[in-house]
């Protein structure tokens, strides 16, 4: 009888419901009804002001149809591609792994201070470290200008560089630290048999190490790419701008929902996000082999 | 062998430049906030002062934010950690048909509805229920987030828990709740605190939701408040982010560098919000 195994610590099967309730009460209204309200959104013309917000009317398809056709979604389409690919595929990514790679052989006090120094880009607040890149890449006095000279604003004429060498720097230390623990996790017999065999540390690398790293390698992408795709820090540093030269899915949602009061285009667009983070995290579910057991 | 060498002049030039990038454009916080004319550049103080901290104080919104930062973090943490520790006992020592495959169901979730996907739905619900600009609604909001992933790593922890104790205070007449309370929790400890500690950190430097949910400054906190801070010619008031926004900071070091010493690097897991 199922009731009899709760029946160790007198927890019932009503009271069980009780003391899930709060918990599943709140992830329901605030986070589940949300995203299956999106759905309804998207098909209205709902906006923040006038007459469509107190009467929204179903409109189908218009948003998307509109979405698809609209040039500047296109445009923050492929800025977010730039963006997911420049900072985190290949950024946080191939940095992490060099950085990993190369502290594993260092001496530990070393080793610890240049962890530490990764690991406080990534956990200091948003809103700090955007102010800390203003100051690096600030026209006059910024940091980057002084050591390169010339007297660039970086933030106008070259938006999309500067936030992903800024989402490089603030989230290389989640690949750091995954790559470091999975260095350790190479056999050291597999070393040692390639040093016997004679390989340089070059060949080492290339034939035993990457081959390995290559499932941590799909999984950490997988990841950093859920992440960067919804970062809305970028808006702290550009907030989208010049001109939406570096206006990313995440900040085009805000200037079009928040600024622009356009809740059912937006809710559209916002829909399209909930699909692509889906499929990815199903991708990942399938890569991590997260087995379901039930 | 010279391969050898390359690879390990490499790796040093790579050490070196990985920690110049990393630490450059941190300095700026160590020395601006103790610079008497700070710039955008990073230097060491022109003139070293403390006057920066007094401005701060003086600051009508300064540190009220620090203390709206302190509410919304202290609302959503005993709100997750209560409604998690309910949750996370019931589920894990009352047998549910497909209770498992639910668990992952809402980590899913939780990691594929982010601030970002449910900005829009987010702000209409909060708008519907008239909770802009309450941090009450802030507080659900975010609660709501983390709840999914908190259930999932204290059900973990409430697992390893030997059901024995429970079984005597049962024979001792004592209520679900009370068991609950006095025999599990005091156990649970070091699994409550982790996740207590997590979600002070995950709230403390959320900026998104508070952002579009609160407009009256004095309730901003200060991940809202640091952009607000300019002078009264309208350039960035450089004396008083830096100060503020170490002041700031250092809350979130403290607690992760306690959270470190205590559960290693597992800490912040997979999941950031």
């Amino acid at each position: 009888m199922p009731a009899a195994e709760g029946s160790s610590s007198g927890l019932g099967r009503w009271h069980a419901v009780g003391f899930v309730a709060p918990a599943f009460a709140l992830i329901g209204v605030f986070l589940v009804f949300p995203a299956l309200w999106t759905l309804y959104i998207g098909l209205t013309n709902y906006r923040l002001t006038g007459a469509a917000a107190r009467q929204p009317e179903i409109v189908g398809l218009d948003n998307y149809t509109r979405a698809l056709s609209d040039p500047t979604f296109y445009n923050s389409l492929w800025l977010t591609l730039l963006f997911v690919l420049g900072s985190a595929v290949i950024g946080q990514n191939v940095l992490g792994f060099l950085l990993a790679y190369s502290l594993r052989a260092t001496a530990p006090a070393l080793r610890r201070v240049v962890q530490a120094l990764v690991l406080l880009a990534w956990v200091l607040p948003s809103s700090v470290v955007a102010f800390l890149w203003i100051a690096m890449l600030d026209r006059d006095a910024g940091t980057v200008n002084a050591v390169l000279g010339g007297s660039t604003a970086w933030l106008v004429e070259y938006p999309m560089a500067a936030i992903i060498v800024f989402n490089t720097w603030r989230g290389t230390a989640f690949s750091m630290m995954l790559y470091g623990a999975a260095l350790t996790s190479v056999p050291p017999s597999h070393l040692e048999t390639a040093r016997l065999a004679g390989s340089g540390s070059w060949q080492t690398l290339r034939d035993v190490v990457l081959p390995h790293m290559r499932r941590y390698a799909l999984t950490n992408t997988l990841i950093i790419t859920l992440w960067t795709f919804n970062d809305f820090t970028p808006f702290l540093l550009t907030a989208g701008g010049p001109n939406r030269e570096s206006e990313v899915v995440p900040v085009y949602i805000y200037n079009t929902a928040i600024v622009g009061g356009e809740m059912g285009y937006s809710g559209a667009v916002s829909l399209i996000v909930l699909l692509i983070n889906l499929l990815l995290a199903l991708v990942y579910l399938r890569a991590a082999k997260v087995r379901v057991p039930s | 062998m010279t391969r050898h060498v390359l690879v390990r002049i490499g790796s040093y030039l790579l050490i070196g430049l990985g920690t110049v990038f990393f630490a450059l454009p941190l300095l700026w916080l160590l020395s601006a906030p103790f610079d008497a004319t700070p710039t955008y550049a990073v230097r060491p103080p022109s003139e070293f002062t403390l006057d920066n901290f007094a401005a701060v104080g003086d600051n009508r919104y300064a540190l009220p934010s620090l203390l709206n930062s302190v509410l919304l973090a202290a609302g959503t943490m005993l709100l997750v950690v209560t409604a998690a520790a309910l949750a996370s006992y019931a589920l894990s020592r009352v047998r549910i048909p497909g209770r498992d495959a639910l668990l992952y169901l809402i980590l899913l979730l939780s990691s594929v509805i982010t601030g970002t996907a449910a900005m829009v739905p987010t702000f209409l619900l909060v708008f519907e229920l008239g909770l802009i600009d309450s941090r009450v609604g802030v507080v659900l909001v975010l609660t709501g987030g983390l709840l999914p992933a908190a259930i999932f790593l204290l059900k973990d922890f409430v697992d390893t828990i030997p059901r024995s104790y429970e079984e005597s205070a049962r024979v001792f007449g004592a209520s679900p709740l009370q068991v609950l309370r006095h025999v599990v929790v005091p156990v649970a400890r070091p699994g409550l605190a982790t996740i207590g500690v997590w979600t002070i950190v995950q709230v403390w430097g959320s900026f998104l939701t508070p952002f579009i949910l609160l407009r009256d400054p004095d309730k901003q906190p200060a991940a809202v408040l640091v952009r607000t801070l300019y002078t009264e010619g309208g350039s960035p008031n450089l004396a008083l982010i830096a100060t503020f926004s170490l002041l700031y900071s250092i809350p979130v070091v403290l607690m992760y560098l306690f959270a470190w010493s205590r559960y290693g690097f597992r800490f912040h897991g997979g999941i950031k919000s």
